[in-house]
């Protein structure tokens, strides 16, 4: 995801001057790279200093640049939050951060580095459109779509490399604030976000010999959420399954809780996410996802499948 | 690489300089009458300097803007800058007259979008950062045009002032000028008892790779002469050495000026002591 993002970033760069990227002493991974050797006053790397990384982007979106923000999840938002607030969402101004690793995706470095509550804290926060990718594909064009906009602020949640394809067979393209039905089905339905919709696909696979129908949705867009798509996924299908590398409260499963609720929806609803604690675990990603009770195997076994 | 631009050294009127802070002085305590809290101090004591960069340094674009940019990074001191702006004609006298109210559109920090204000602030450590930003963006458009920020002294305690200070230095955005309001106290307390490692001020941005000078920070004269005389190729940071609450001699060094409103008896004190500036 991090070298398709870098790739779609340096494309776009190269037609559009006002495009340029702000990082936090980032190794410049893929297209990054050649960005900062074709265009050098257009790569800024403000060292490891986050608050002038955001506050940087402010001031040169407030002079009609384009500026992402760059660097892991936890540095773009957690450390610079209160600059993400005042500089970029009080004033809505178009400036992308990306946050690398979302989840425990940096699943050797502990803690400090999870991203494990960015969604809710971002989703909090007024202005702010929320995306969640769930591969390389659908990177690129959350990506194309951020480099478009001049709008206001959005946070870019992005995995880190070797995400395998999950949409090539999708049903719907990526459109910004829809629901996206990587497959279509009438009895079960998984909405989930990221990388983490590998599983949804398991689920789906697991169930079909069963005689259920799964649909896999693709909620990229945390923010706005496609309110609507959901209130339909809930009286369309009999069951709904949740699944975010996030933590337990703020974030999609909460807000499909609420929907089912004003919609008076009669839909089983599961939520999987990670756990409501910092794990001192390291090791595969694999690992630390089944550490917080989110692996394949656990959710497969409590859904009975 | 060439200075970018100096101010024209005889241009400026000291005694005129005077004569407007008095007016900006009066408005304020006039308006602080209608409001229970306006910051009044911290707006006197950067006075002389928001003069002199809107007077003396930024050049005007049309009757409605400046070439220029101009961030209050200390937001509550934005009375001094509303004020100016009044005077400039930029912001309509209707709306000081409705400040802090809510059929207004004026509040007690500066609210981008409103007439003449470039950025949002209020909260402390931000405007240098966004200042930086945008003389960036300015150098990277092939643009002449200069960014001044004003900070206060409480404000440089917050980290990202220096992570600021920093990048503007390794950029060496010699269109980037920063002016200092060093009254000396934050909200509570006065700065070189409290905070005794806070100083040397001067010295600091210097060995950051910023051209900085410190001068009288009420001497309109002095203040335009320094930033007039910039040698270019750096950030320049003029250190105006203020008097929190300068102009009305109970205020003065008093931190509860930093907040409250004078009441009847000590408005009419104020009033009548007012007087002009130059020191």
């Amino acid at each position: 995801m991090r070298n398709t993002f870098a790739q779609t970033f340096y494309e776009a760069a190269r037609e559009d001057p006002r495009l340029c990227v702000v990082v936090a002493d980032i190794s410049p991974a893929g297209a990054m790279d050649k960005l900062r050797t074709e265009f050098p006053e257009r790569f800024i790397n403000t060292g490891v200093a986050e608050q002038i990384m955001i506050g940087m982007c402010a001031g040169m979106a407030l002079r009609g640049l384009k500026p992402f923000a760059y660097t892991i999840a936890t540095f773009a938002l957690f450390r610079p939050f209160e600059f993400v607030r005042d500089d970029l969402c009080y004033q809505n101004l178009p400036v992308t951060v990306v946050g690398i690793g979302g989840g425990v995706t940096y699943s050797t470095l502990g803690a400090t580095h999870h991203a494990q509550e960015d969604v809710a804290i971002a989703c909090a926060v007024p202005n702010l459109r929320v995306i969640a990718p769930c591969d390389p594909a659908e990177t690129r064009a959350a990506t194309r779509w951020c480099i478009a906009q001049e709008q206001g602020p959005v946070y870019l949640r992005l995995g880190k490399a070797g995400e395998p394809d999950l949409s090539s067979g999708a049903a719907d393209p990526f459109e910004f604030g829809k629901l996206r039905f990587l497959k279509r089905g009438a009895d079960l339905c998984i909405l989930g976000y990221g990388p983490a919709l590998k599983v949804a696909l398991q689920i789906a696979e697991r169930a079909q010999p069963r005689g259920v129908s799964a649909s896999v949705v693709s909620v990229h867009t945390l923010k706005p959420l496609d309110e609507a798509g959901i209130a339909a996924v809930l009286t369309s299908h009999r069951r709904v399954v949740v699944l975010e590398e996030m933590a337990p409260r703020g974030g999609l499963g909460d807000a499909v809780k609420r929907i089912a609720w004003d919609s008076q929806s009669r839909c089983r609803i599961e939520c999987f996410s990670l756990q409501d604690e910092f794990i001192h675990c390291y090791g595969k990603h694999e690992e630390l996802l089944a550490a917080h009770g989110f692996s394949p195997a656990a959710i497969l076994r409590k859904l009975d499948m | 690489m060439a200075k970018t631009w100096q101010a024209p050294l005889a241009a400026f009127d000291a005694a005129a300089a005077r004569a407007r802070c008095l007016g900006y002085r009066r408005r304020i305590l006039d308006i602080s009458q209608r409001v229970g809290a306006l910051h009044a101090a911290p707006a006197f004591s950067c006075m002389e300097m928001a003069d002199v960069i809107y007077h003396g340094l930024m050049r005007r674009g049309n009757p409605t803007e400046f070439h220029d940019l101009f961030l209050m990074s200390k937001g509550h001191g934005c009375m001094t800058q509303y004020v100016i702006l009044e005077e400039l004609g930029i912001l309509a006298s209707a709306e000081l007259e409705r400040y802090c109210t809510a059929e207004g559109i004026l509040g007690a920090h500066p609210d981008r979008g409103n007439p003449g204000i470039e950025a949002s602030t209020g909260s402390l450590g931000h405007g240098l950062g966004i200042a930086v930003g945008m003389a960036y963006a300015e150098r990277l458009k092939r643009s002449d045009r200069q960014v001044y920020v004003m900070l206060s002294d409480g404000e440089l305690q917050e980290g990202s002032s220096w992570e600021a200070a920093m990048m503007a230095g390794n950029l060496r955005l010699d269109n980037l000028n920063l002016f200092l309001d060093l009254n000396d106290f934050s909200g509570l307390e006065r700065m070189s008892e409290t905070h005794t490692a806070f100083y040397p001020v001067r010295e600091k941005f210097e060995a950051f790779g910023w051209e900085a000078l410190a001068v009288n920070g009420h001497d309109a004269q002095a203040v335009h002469a320094a930033a007039a005389a910039r040698r270019g190729q750096r950030p320049f940071a003029l250190i105006g050495k203020t008097v929190k609450g300068r102009g009305v001699a109970f205020m003065e060094n008093v931190p509860i000026w930093h907040y409250r409103s004078p009441n009847k008896e000590e408005y009419a004190i104020a009033i009548r002591d007012l007087a002009e500036v130059s020191s």
